[in-house]
């Protein structure tokens, strides 16, 4: 048993535990920690891959951004969790039954689908440049679409979230442009004033 | 070195794994957008071992887009999830009954 092939079931085995964590725990915020978890074990079997360049673009995107979004939105929401959890174990013997099911037909069909094919080379030179180097003849159209599909989100995310409150006042610079200079200040001609005396006031 | 079957049996117990958090958190969006995370997750473990075993680097970048549009699709979950929060004060999945589908 070599190096590689011990990391692989260590790696494998806390992607698995805590993948289940993910989805048995109580608490939302735990069960975003373990996906943390489970991205980093992740990210550690990909590298045994040879995929260094999306191993590490997992833990910084994923990791980095993704789980942070989730621990903010999960923390900013005030939940129910005994009305979020009710028929949660009643519904376990049907997730079981599919679960076990699809999990065994899969396995069957990996297990049984030929044997060892030839063994793999171990790539030569940086994976990252090699990457680089297909993404950006071969797929740099797809790439620019990935490009849009995120700023459609951002888009889409800022919307979503921003709203005007009520009591908040605000400029709009719309507004503040569009304005001309006679709508500021207006001179009006009027006649001069003809001073009328009160009848009390006339002794000083 | 590890054979290839060993990353795509870890792929398929991880896709079942969240297939059975999805049927248990029902009531819950949250767990769901994570449990979806997972079943992402278990893709590209896929994609990246086939890539490995045939030396063909378009697995590669498969997992990259489907990591961007991931990455897309949970800001975009989660944003509606505030939005809705902020309507109902709740992220149970039996109030978002206002469309009477």
């Amino acid at each position: 048993m070599d190096l590689p092939l011990i990391l692989f079931w260590f790696y494998g085995s806390v992607l698995l535990a805590s993948a289940l964590a993910v989805v048995l725990v109580r608490n939302p915020v735990h069960a975003a920690l373990f996906l943390v978890l489970a991205f980093f074990s992740a990210a550690a079997l990909w590298i045994l891959l040879y995929a260094e360049f999306l191993a590490l673009t997992l833990v910084l995107v994923y990791v980095g951004a993704v789980m942070v979004l989730f621990l903010f939105v999960v923390m900013m929401l005030d939940i129910n969790l005994e009305r979020l959890r009710e028929g949660f174990w009643k519904s376990l013997p049907l997730a079981l039954l599919v679960g076990v099911l699809m999990a065994a037909e899969m396995v069957a069909l990996v297990l049984r689908g030929g044997g060892p094919g030839p063994a793999p080379a171990v790539p030569a030179g940086s994976n990252t440049r090699a990457l680089g180097e297909v993404i950006y003849t071969d797929y740099v159209f797809p790439f620019e679409i990935a490009a849009v599909i995120l700023l459609v989100a951002i888009v889409a995310a800022i919307a979503l979230t921003l709203r005007q409150r009520k009591e908040t006042k605000y400029q709009d610079p719309g507004r503040q442009l569009a304005v001309h200079a006679g709508d500021r200040l207006k001179i009006v001609k009027m006649a001069p004033e003809t001073t009328v005396r009160r009848a009390g006031e006339g002794a000083e | 070195m590890i054979p290839l079957e060993h990353f795509l049996v870890l792929g398929a117990l991880l896709f079942a794994i969240s297939v059975v958090g999805i049927f248990m958190n029902r009531k819950n969006l949250i767990v769901l957008l994570m449990a979806i995370e997972l079943m992402l997750l278990a893709v590209n473990m896929n994609f990246i071992a086939f890539s490995h075993a045939r030396g063909d680097l378009s697995g590669q970048v498969f997992v990259f887009f489907i990591l961007t549009v991931a990455a897309a699709e949970s800001a975009i979950g989660l944003a509606i999830l505030v939005a809705l929060f902020r309507n109902l004060r709740s992220i149970h999945v039996d109030d978002l009954g206002s469309l009477k589908g």
